[in-house]
């Protein structure tokens, strides 16, 4: 087998998970596309793997680790993404930007206060005003 | 074509290649579908197809081991895990709607807010530019190489075992440390509070 086929699939499908990380509003999205990713990548070192014919078979090996660390990600990313939720009502990257610099001459500590668009951070010991409490019911 | 002279050729009609084609062909579809639908659950759905054709890829290129975990664990239980975390974020759901309605473009539009940044064109010209530069590198530097499939297989479960317990025990177990960390990380960060709200 030609050795592009693999390279160009792998190539094509990691711009693909590219595309959905820069363009996706969820952050359960944003990870699928993080997953299609690092398929490309697994691809590619399976490819390279039987191509060079390695007698340690590193690419295949590099390729469990991968998947299991991967599988490990996905598992410690929702868990962030679920605290995420419980304490903003809301999972969209766009909407979660406190720790952005705040902007001309009236910013001070408020920082993402003043964007109406911003989910108020509620803390963990105490009930935020959280703008959206139906999202907050659930918890 | 003249650098292929002393190998098969350049589209060698064999059996295998055209499954690869296909086969890499319907994958990159249903990864598009991931990442362009509007409806949350079908991206995850989407994601098993994708995710499968990448499987059946590995069983091509012989990697039978490598491609019977993958169906184990991502389209066994990372899918799972991300329908799972759709669920208990309350992702929106898109009610099913024709395009007769006359809300159509309504629920579109909102969907479609709901999916999608704004910078979707950015997202799509960055994409575009890195899949031709990508693609342009990677068939130049390959043109005149060939996987050679038919000496042996080279990903079976007793070839990989070898390899991986014979060259790649300390990195095997550093990574079952790894797995144990992501572990009880994940359980302290779902673990509710003691003395908080929750």
């Amino acid at each position: 087998m030609h050795l592009a086929y693999p390279a160009v699939l792998a190539a094509l499908l990691f711009c693909v998970g590219l595309y959905g990380v820069l363009a996706r509003r969820n952050v359960i999205l944003v990870l699928m596309s993080v997953e299609l990713m690092l398929n490309a990548v697994n691809l590619n070192l399976v490819a390279f793997d039987v191509w060079l014919r390695d007698a340690l078979h590193a690419g295949q090996a590099l390729t469990l680790f991968v998947i299991a660390i991967a599988a490990a990600e996905i598992g410690i990313g929702l868990a962030i993404v679920l605290l995420v939720y419980r304490n903003r009502g809301s999972s969209d990257i766009d909407r979660l930007r406190d720790l952005r610099e705040s902007e001309g001459p009236q910013g001070g500590s408020g920082g993402g206060s003043s964007d109406e668009a911003s989910v108020t951070p509620a803390t963990d010991n105490g009930p935020g005003p959280g703008p959206d409490p139906a999202g907050r019911q659930h918890a | 074509m003249n650098l292929a002279a002393g190998h098969p050729g350049f589209l060698s009609p064999t059996g295998v290649e055209i499954v690869f084609v296909l086969v890499g062909l319907a994958t990159l579809g249903a990864a598009l579908v991931t990442v362009t639908t509007k409806r949350l659950v079908h991206a995850a759905l989407w994601l098993v197809a994708a995710l499968g054709g990448v499987a059946v890829e590995y069983l091509l290129l012989t990697a039978e081991f490598i491609a019977w975990v993958q169906v184990l664990i991502y389209v066994g239980s990372v899918v799972v895990l991300l329908l799972f975390g759709l669920m208990l974020t309350k992702a929106p759901i898109v009610p099913p709607i024709t395009r007769d309605d006359p809300s159509y473009a309504e629920v579109r539009a909102q969907a479609t807010a709901d999916a999608d940044s704004g910078n979707r064109w950015i997202a799509l010209a960055v994409a575009l530019a890195a899949a031709a530069t990508l693609v342009t590198v990677v068939v130049d530097a390959f043109r005149s190489t060939w996987i050679d499939l038919d000496e042996s297989v080279a990903g079976s479960a007793k070839v990989t075992g070898v390899a991986l317990f014979r060259h790649w025990v300390l990195p095997f177990e550093a990574l079952s440390v790894l797995l144990l960390a992501a572990l009880v990380g994940a359980i302290v960060l779902s673990k509710r509070r003691k003395g908080g709200e929750r």
